[in-house]
């Protein structure tokens, strides 16, 4: 059993599934901003990313860790309510390119200015729990590929997900939330205030990519730098797109899926540059299958 | 009540309604009658501030709605249910209720009670996406909608649009029944004339943006010229 645990296949899986739930994190928070505005937010990464630098620039006058990190999820929730208020909410209404343009925009904005506040070196971020995996066997030293941190990882993922979908499914704001993005107008006539709805959506989705981008900081070897959620956030995208951009489940799940892969890929073909080709071969395939994504329900409609 | 004083709404350079005034009373259904393009859906659209008008007053008891949002018209009882229903079909039945019901004078509870009795068919269907419903349920539905609220006014754009005429019968007398049992101020705004008047106390006949009657259902009902010209009924 020892020896099954510490296979090399087993512990390609839970190294993957901890990368994983980090992408789904950001899969998530694409899909909140899609379903609130219908907007595909490029900038979603660096959002995070600054987000992060600010409240963990705290570090420096010897705040905590978990101080900061608090403050950087903080600091996501407003970044995303004023970036909807001065930024998105001018792009209501104009043609899909705009907001395409304006987040690309936004995002090399974002870098160079985090680039030019904090530097491209990149700011350490401690670990908040150990990262030594758990022996399995004291004698021949066996260990599974699993530490406190990565559990950790994927318990904050979880606990982000639970929130969301129970917001979303259970609540009266939820109901809201999902009645302004699917039908604005019909929405007002009952009384909803929509467009505090679509701000809340854009708050609700920095403050999950605070999350990650926190998680991801401490992870990542040179620490904090203005484009650690890059490659996150590319493969994110693409699990987005491939889980169905309205399901917060399939998000995580297909974030899970591909982080899963990522790492059998970059062990077994020993060459990450293959992770982006096979991401995208799935994302074609899924495209041609099924177009609304894997786990997108579609409603059937009596005609 | 609602009175609409010398109400303008422009397009760009066409106006769409010009000068409308009248009345509609709680406790009756105020008929709008008119051709395609004389601008009804526009009047219960300005009304709930989905449009905004150039000049005029709406005064609704006492409260001008005029330059208020569409959100605290509908807080202020305002129920509205557009032209083709504007069912939330990605919702089922109960979220479709439970949002109506969120901004509302009623408990979920008891305002569902109310509308289960009142529409039958909806407490069958009540898990299910409001998108499988078919049209004539899909109006009870919105109907329901905007009756959990407790509004004070009903605003009501074509709901006999591709409902079966025994289905539409149906529908105009529980909206007569509404009205007089809630003391309800009933606006309906309707294509199909004859059956509007059958239920209505008042009529406004709208033409190309003007009041070209506003008096009695009875008596628009029986004036030749309002027929032949403007409504378009034969003899």
């Amino acid at each position: 059993m020892d020896g099954f645990l510490a296979s090399r296949a087993v512990s390609d899986l839970l190294v993957g599934l901890h990368f994983g739930v980090v992408i789904g994190l950001v899969a998530l928070s694409l899909v909140l901003i899609w379903r609130a505005t219908h907007i595909l937010n490029f900038a979603q990464g660096a959002m995070a990313a600054f987000s992060a630098y600010l409240g963990m620039s705290l570090l420096s006058y010897n705040v905590g860790y978990w101080w900061c990190a608090i403050a950087s999820v903080f600091a996501g929730l407003v970044f995303g309510g004023i970036t909807e208020r001065v930024l998105i909410r001018r792009l209501y209404g104009k043609p899909e390119i705009n907001p395409i343009v304006v987040m690309v925009g936004f995002l090399a904005l974002l870098e160079a200015i985090a680039t030019a506040v904090w530097g491209a070196s990149g700011r350490a971020v401690p670990l908040p729990f150990s990262f030594v995996d758990w022996q399995l066997n004291s004698q021949t030293g066996q260990t599974i590929a699993i530490s406190p941190e990565g559990v950790y990882q994927i318990v904050a993922a979880l606990v982000v997900t639970i929130l969301i979908v129970v917001l979303f499914r259970y609540t009266n704001l939820g109901l809201q939330l999902r009645a302004a993005a699917v039908a604005p107008e019909v929405s007002r006539l009952l009384g909803v205030r929509v467009s505090r709805m679509l701000t809340l959506g854009w708050i609700l989705s920095s403050g999950v990519g605070a999350v990650a981008a926190v998680i991801v900081a401490s992870n990542f070897g040179p620490g904090l730098t203005p484009t650690v959620m890059d490659a996150p956030f590319a493969i994110a995208f693409i699990a987005a797109a491939v889980g169905g951009l309205e399901s917060p489940w399939g998000a995580l799940l297909a974030g899970v899926a591909f982080g899963i892969m990522q790492q059998f890929v970059t062990d077994y073909l020993n060459n990450s540059d293959y992770v982006f080709l096979i991401a995208l071969g799935v994302l074609v395939v899924v495209l041609m299958i099924r177009p609304q994504g894997v786990f997108s329900k579609s409603v059937s409609r009596r005609v | 009540m609602i009175r609409v004083k010398g109400l303008t709404v422009s397009y760009g350079a066409v106006q769409a309604l010009r000068d409308v005034s009248f009345e509609a009373a709680s406790g009756s259904v105020t008929a709008v009658i008119g051709a395609n393009g004389a601008g009804k859906t526009t009047l219960l659209r300005t009304i709930s501030a989905l449009v905004h008008s150039t000049s005029g007053e709406i005064d609704l008891d006492g409260t001008q709605l005029v330059g208020k949002t569409t959100e605290s018209i509908a807080r202020l009882g305002v129920g509205h249910v557009p032209e083709g229903r504007g069912v939330i079909e990605e919702f089922t039945v109960e979220e479709n209720l439970r949002l109506g019901a969120l901004h509302g004078n009623e408990s979920f509870s008891a305002g569902l009670a109310d509308q289960f009795e009142l529409f039958p068919v909806l407490a069958e269907r009540r898990k299910q996406h409001a998108g499988t419903l078919s049209g004539g349920e899909r109006q009870m539905l919105a109907m329901a909608r905007a009756l959990i609220a407790r509004p004070s006014v009903l605003l009501l754009d074509e709901p006999s649009l591709g409902l079966a005429p025994l289905v539409t019968a149906e529908l105009m007398k529980t909206i007569k029944e509404l009205c007089v049992s809630r003391q309800l101020t009933v606006i309906l705004v309707e294509q199909n004339a004859v059956s509007a008047l059958r239920v209505s106390e008042h009529a406004v006949v709208l033409h190309v943006g003007r009041v070209a009657a506003y008096d009695r259902a009875e008596v628009v009902a029986n004036d030749e010229n309002l027929r032949h010209y403007y409504l378009g009924m034969a003899e």
